[in-house]
């Protein structure tokens, strides 16, 4: 949990020993269910949402793609490829790599202007997560 | 919860875990939890 300590200030809201500060916040963000975990920016903003349980490995990936999402959203393209690259590589396995290779080939398109960047993503998904939504999406890019 | 999230010191206090956040060039990772305590 090295990234926890990185990169979060972890803040935990229990639904009966902290009651109120539960009612408080699932309503501010629209929580329905636990364990949800959110992704908050500095200013309070949620860039990502885990809603259930998952093991470990696939936690931290859901994390590492939360800051990658983060540094998007924020217009950071050429971090948030380099981000979103580093869930490919190191979290090959988890249902968030997919998810993480389509978004990397976004953020390189966005910073390059380049459509290649969006070509080369739908070669890549055509031996890589091929069965998963994120190859379908991708597919519209094939040259 | 897994093992490695009860490794966690976890804080309890939204806005002043903003605040660090900002400080600190962080985000804050806010966990809605039933799990026992």
């Amino acid at each position: 949990m090295r990234l926890v300590g990185e990169a979060f200030v972890p803040v935990r809201v229990h639904v009966k020993e902290q009651a109120d500060a539960y009612a408080q916040l699932s309503t501010r963000y629209g929580v329905q269910w636990t364990p949800t975990t959110l992704v908050i920016d500095s200013r309070g903003g949620e860039r990502h949402r885990i809603e259930g349980f998952l093991p470990a490995d696939d936690f931290l990936a859901q994390l590492a793609l939360g800051l990658a999402h983060s540094a998007f959203a924020a217009g950071r393209f050429a971090e948030a490829e380099r981000q979103f690259r580093e869930v490919v590589d190191r979290h090959p396995d988890s249902d968030a790599a997919a998810e993480a290779l389509y978004w990397a080939g976004v953020s390189r398109y966005k910073a390059t202007n380049d459509a290649a960047a969006l070509a080369d993503t739908a070669r890549e998904f055509t031996t890589r997560y091929r069965d998963t939504s994120w190859a379908k999406k991708a597919s519209v890019w094939a040259a | 919860m897994t093992a490695a999230q009860g490794a966690i010191t976890w804080r309890h206090d939204l806005e002043g875990a903003l605040g660090d956040a900002r400080a600190q060039g962080r985000h804050v990772l806010l966990d809605f939890s039933a799990a026992p305590m």
